[in-house]
């Protein structure tokens, strides 16, 4: 194995949690309701998927694990912000603290256990491509859901009816609601998809990234993708495109450390945040770009009158 | 609102007087943690030190603890609450009490604070501290035997002192086996963050090292070196669980034996304010078993730790030159305390720029 084929397949690591969770994210954005609560949600499923997985010693029990409990903690978030109409970033921040909260009673008895890792699945045929095969189609499960997400994201929203409404809620929900469209029902099913996808990017840390729980493992990965979903101008292909990208700065930071290149290591640490500051100064310059795809109902409370 | 305020203080005060009238019987020893208790790293190990003192001293006193104290101001409240509450003895044990215990510590000049790793004492604040250097040197001698390669990965947190001391020990003792020996560091700017630390292993594992240090808190180094089929170093508590055939020891803070010590001079009214920076031979840490090793290798960090117990080693002895080539210590010269516990240079030999 190359040294190359070795980054690469580190950076794959490190970027799939922060797709999957800002994938999430993006579907409940472009339904106009802004959820500040990815980090609690998904260390959440990283503690429950950990649990799951010890208790069951079926890692896809504990996949399972992490997709439902991310789901139903963001029912929570969904009931609050949706049917009492609470304010959605003190919502979404409550929620992060709460799960950080949570996930540390949950995963208390596993403290210094040694997990069991998600194993890779060969893809036949594929798996034997060189250069590609070992980096593409010999991967777990979660990182093939990965890429189906975006695909399939992308073509929900651009090219279904559903899709359709979805925008339309974000847009404008008060006449998204006049032409007869779920409002409330949709934002509700895209807030659980968005807790589901950050359920499922905790699993993929408690058992790929690295098979231990720690409290607070997340260690911030939710805040940076919901900076992604901003950087991606809530285009699922930007996204994917974003998330490798913040992946590949922040290993190669440690790369160009071990070599050593004599760059300080604050500077390198603070890298992936530097380029992704840049990107969004680039993104906002162009403000049609900008205004074209901002859910202009983002984070607006909605009461249909009746 | 008012009503539950006074229903809060009320309870608050009933509290504090039980507290009080079972302090009574027995002598009260207090503890305040910076994480939780069960971190699996440094407050779990000051948490079994706590245990141990149960263990030895149990029908003479008993023990408090809070734990998940955050350091700066909310430090002062819970270092009074422990005061108030009538502990003989406290021990603030993160390094960012420090200010919280000198200030309450003059309001209660009765009761008597020990904080660790910190610098400022006074008539009732005591310090203490580990010399972890001294295990890192046995390491480093462990590492230069064993790897193949003549390279050490070093997974570093903050550019502290602490730290600096470990990576020159850890050079020190490797140089002492083999003086072309190198280490690739890499600085993670985290103390925990089991990805991150992740990262930093597979990254020194592809750049070729046999051999994992790390000074960062999780287990998560230590699972990518047996994922690699190389060797590594546990920090703060026996990882052997994360790596059965990849840990080759380990330093572990075994606090249990100074908190008995010191608590048994406050029962016998000797406690005086001190500042104590024990090693090896006074048990404050101890080597996890030597493992994952050539018989010889483990003959040579047994001799290494007997040594240093003895005081026949002290790790920091010259000649010793630093990282620019200038001289630092003279043949058979030992480094005092002051220079290491603010050490901010490499000892020559280290590739790395230290971060400033």
């Amino acid at each position: 194995m190359g040294i190359i084929e070795a980054i690469l397949l580190t950076v794959i690591t490190a970027a799939t949690p922060l797709v999957l969770a800002s994938m999430g994210e993006l579907v409940a954005e472009r339904t106009g309701v802004l959820n500040l609560g990815v980090e609690g949600m998904m260390v959440m499923g990283a503690a429950l998927a950990f649990a799951a997985t010890q208790v069951t010693g079926s890692p896809y029990i504990g996949i399972l694990a992490g997709i439902v409990g991310g789901a139903l903690f963001s029912l929570l978030f969904g009931f609050l912000t949706l049917t009492l109409v609470t304010n959605q970033v003190a919502t979404g921040l409550a929620l992060t603290i709460l799960g950080l909260g949570i996930s540390g009673q949950i995963g208390e008895p596993y403290l210094g256990v040694s997990g069991i890792k998600l194993q890779p699945i060969a893809i036949p045929l594929l798996a034997d491509i060189p250069f590609l095969g070992p980096l593409l189609f010999r991967q777990d499960l979660i990182f093939y859901l990965s890429i189906g997400l975006v695909v399939g994201v992308n073509w929900f929203l651009f090219k279904t009816r559903a899709g359709l409404k979805i925008r339309a809620i974000g847009d404008n929900h008060g006449s998204a609601h006049a032409l007869g469209i779920h409002v409330i029902r949709t934002r509700y099913l895209a807030v659980m998809f968005g807790g589901a996808c950050a359920g499922l990017a905790g699993a993929q840390l408690s058992l790929v990234y690295t098979p231990q729980w720690v409290e607070n493992m997340s260690a911030g990965r939710g805040w940076i993708a919901l900076a992604l979903v901003v950087f991606a101008s809530w285009r699922p292909w930007r996204l994917l495109a974003g998330g490798y990208l913040f992946g590949a700065v922040s290993i190669s930071q440690l790369h160009a450390q071990a070599l050593g290149l004599g760059i300080p290591s604050q500077f390198l640490s603070a890298l992936p945040y530097i380029a992704t500051i840049v990107v969004l100064i680039l993104i906002s310059h162009n403000r049609r770009m900008t205004l074209v795809n901002t859910p202009a109902c983002l984070g607006k409370p909605f009461v249909p009158d009746r | 609102m008012k009503k539950i305020i006074l229903a809060l203080a009320t309870s608050a005060a009933v509290l504090g007087f039980a507290a009080a009238a079972s302090a009574q019987d027995k002598t009260k020893i207090c503890f305040i943690y910076v994480g939780s208790k069960t971190d699996g790293g440094y407050s779990e190990a000051h948490d079994h030190g706590r245990q141990a003192l149960e263990k030895a001293l149990g029908d003479k006193i008993e023990t408090a603890y809070l734990e998940n104290v955050p350091e700066g101001p909310d430090a002062e409240r819970a270092v009074e609450r422990m005061a108030r509450s009538g502990c003989a003895l406290v021990f603030t044990t993160s390094f960012g009490f420090m200010d919280a215990t000198i200030k309450v510590a003059q309001k209660f000049p009765d009761v008597k604070f020990e904080h660790a790793t910190g610098f400022k004492s006074a008539e009732n604040v005591g310090t203490y501290n580990a010399r972890f250097y001294e295990g890192r040197y046995i390491q480093g001698v462990i590492a230069a035997k064993m790897s193949k390669k003549g390279v050490a990965g070093y997974i570093a947190s903050f550019p502290i002192p602490e730290v600096v001391m470990g990576i020159n020990a850890f050079m020190l003792g490797a140089q002492s086996v083999n003086p072309d020996f190198k280490v690739k560091i890499v600085w993670a700017n985290t103390w925990a963050d089991p990805g991150k630390e992740a990262d930093a292993a597979k990254a020194l594992a592809d750049q070729g090292v046999d051999i994992l240090t790390q000074h960062t808190d999780s287990t998560a180094p230590m699972q990518v070196a047996a994922e690699r089929g190389i060797h590594a170093f546990g920090q703060a508590s026996d990882m052997i669980s994360a790596g059965p055939n990849t840990q080759l020891t380990s330093i572990v803070d075994t606090w249990g034996n100074y908190y008995i010590k010191r608590t048994q001079a406050v029962l016998d009214g000797t406690w005086k304010s001190e500042n104590v920076w024990d090693g090896l031979k006074d048990g404050i840490l101890t080597m996890a078993p030597y493992t994952n090793m050539p018989d010889d290798v483990k003959k040579a960090a047994e001799e290494t730790e007997a040594k240093i117990r003895s005081g026949e080693i002290h790790p920091f002895t010259g000649p010793v030159k630093k990282q620019d080539g200038s001289d630092w210590l003279a043949d058979g010269q030992v480094s005092d305390d002051g220079t290491l516990l603010g050490m901010n240079f490499y000892v020559a030999g280290v590739d790395d720029k230290l971060p400033q």
